[in-house]
């Protein structure tokens, strides 16, 4: 199991792109992954979960990974939150 | 606040409750709104009556404070200077809220005395018997226990039924089948569940403003309720049966009989489960509509298998008396 906490870095938000794009990345590895905030815990490769989340500018996400891949998983994804998902970043 | 906790459920969370007309509470703010971020921590409320006549022994000052029509008349009939004591004793205590009843709005002194203090003072126009019983149970929903699983609830036939399953093993799909065939969707993918009175599942949506729209690979984000109307829906829905789906597996013996009852447990309930295993050509909606109709005989007390085997046994059995009765030496 590793966990990893990010902050959300872009303007507007984990909206329906950024999402989409956590969740192809997810859905890349073998491992199960979660995102978890306030509580409430979701599955990483699912889009629609990603939003009910409701995370915006600022949020404190934790990521979850346990399988034989997890580290490159919580990395990969990391990696999506650190870049703003190539939009505009929030000040 | 860290990531792992649950935010607190608030006086504000209240009084923004968006209820509908039987469930309304009806609350509106008239004092101490400073303080309107009290966490309310107890599912149950309080008539501080004994505490306003200066008696404080048990008083439960962490519940919600409900004053009728009672505990208003008495502090309208308060002199200023015991007025004044008996106020600044009630607020010294955090407690929650105070709720008056009948829209009866307390007088200027004690709106003061609760200002200062920060505790809010709230109005609704219902009568106390009436508001007791609605808040009771809104606050029961609340402090019921929760979790949240992913997967989609739909009810088919009137029967709730969780489908579960790994990310791509096409809950999704068979859900719009089924709703397609007319049957009604619930939430899709994530799915909260509260226990209700110790014994009922309900599941709903996470959030209704996401509420009804499914991801289907291929075609993106859909919204049922414009493309299938208001028939195709539904707000909550006691879980009933739970279909998990997963890729058939070679090795695994699937239930051929159906004698066995699997269950899985929620929140401490037991719900009954089927595991289906989904392979290509598997109409995987008629099975799930044809269990929901199996469970319904089941509720009424006529169970498929059970039945199919007791008619076997009989038969069998009977074929063994006729036996006995050809194989006698003097037929």
């Amino acid at each position: 199991m590793t966990e990893l906490d990010v902050t959300i870095r872009n303007r507007a938000g984990i909206h329906a792109r950024p999402s989409a794009l956590i969740a192809q990345t997810a859905v890349g590895f073998g491992s199960r992954i979660w995102l978890e905030k306030a509580g409430n815990r979701i599955n990483a490769k699912s889009i629609m979960g990603i939003i009910t989340l409701g995370a915006g500018f600022g949020t404190l996400i934790r990521i979850i990974a346990d399988g034989p891949d997890e580290a490159a998983a919580v990395t990969a994804i990391k990696a999506l939150f650190d870049s703003g998902f190539n939009e505009e970043l929030g000040q | 606040m860290s990531i792992g906790e649950t935010r607190a459920f608030t006086v504000l969370d209240l009084v923004d409750l968006d209820l509908k007309e039987q469930n309304s509470l009806d609350l509106r703010c008239v004092a101490g709104r400073s303080g309107l971020g009290r966490v309310i921590t107890l599912p149950d409320i309080n008539r501080p009556s004994f505490a306003l006549a200066g008696f404080y022994e048990s008083f439960a000052w962490q519940r919600v404070q409900l004053l009728g029509r009672g505990e208003n008349a008495f502090l309208a009939s308060l002199e200023p200077a015991r007025a004044h004591e008996i106020f600044a004793r009630l607020f010294s205590y955090e407690m929650p809220c105070c709720i008056f009843t009948h829209s009866l709005v307390p007088g200027a002194e004690f709106l003061a005395a609760a200002e200062i203090a920060g505790c809010p003072i709230l109005i609704t126009s219902l009568s106390s018997s009436d508001f007791s019983s609605r808040i009771i149970r809104v606050l029961a929903d609340i402090f019921a226990p929760q979790t949240s699983i992913h997967g989609v609830l739909v009810e088919v036939y009137g029967i709730g039924i969780l489908l579960t399953g790994d990310s791509g093993v096409g809950k999704s799909e068979t859900a719009l089948e089924l709703i397609e065939r007319g049957h009604r969707l619930v939430a899709d993918d994530v799915v909260d569940i509260r226990c209700v009175n110790g014994s009922i599942l309900m599941g709903q949506g996470a959030n209704k403003v996401i509420g009804h729209h499914m991801e289907i690979r291929g075609l993106g984000i859909i919204n049922i309720t414009h493309l299938f109307g208001v028939g195709a829906i539904r707000d909550k829905k006691q879980i009933q049966l739970i279909c998990q789906l997963e890729d058939w597996n070679p090795a695994k013996v699937y239930d051929r009989i159906g004698m066995e009852e699997l269950t899985e447990e929620i929140l401490g309930v037991k719900v009954p489960k089927l595991e289906i295993p989904v392979k290509p050509g598997r109409n995987i909606p008629i099975i799930v509509e044809t269990a929901s109709m199996n469970e319904r005989l089941k509720k009424m007390g006529y169970h498929s298998a059970k039945e199919f085997n007791q008619n076997i046994l009989r038969w069998l059995e009977s074929d063994n008396a006729r036996a006995m009765y050809f194989s006698r030496d003097d037929y």
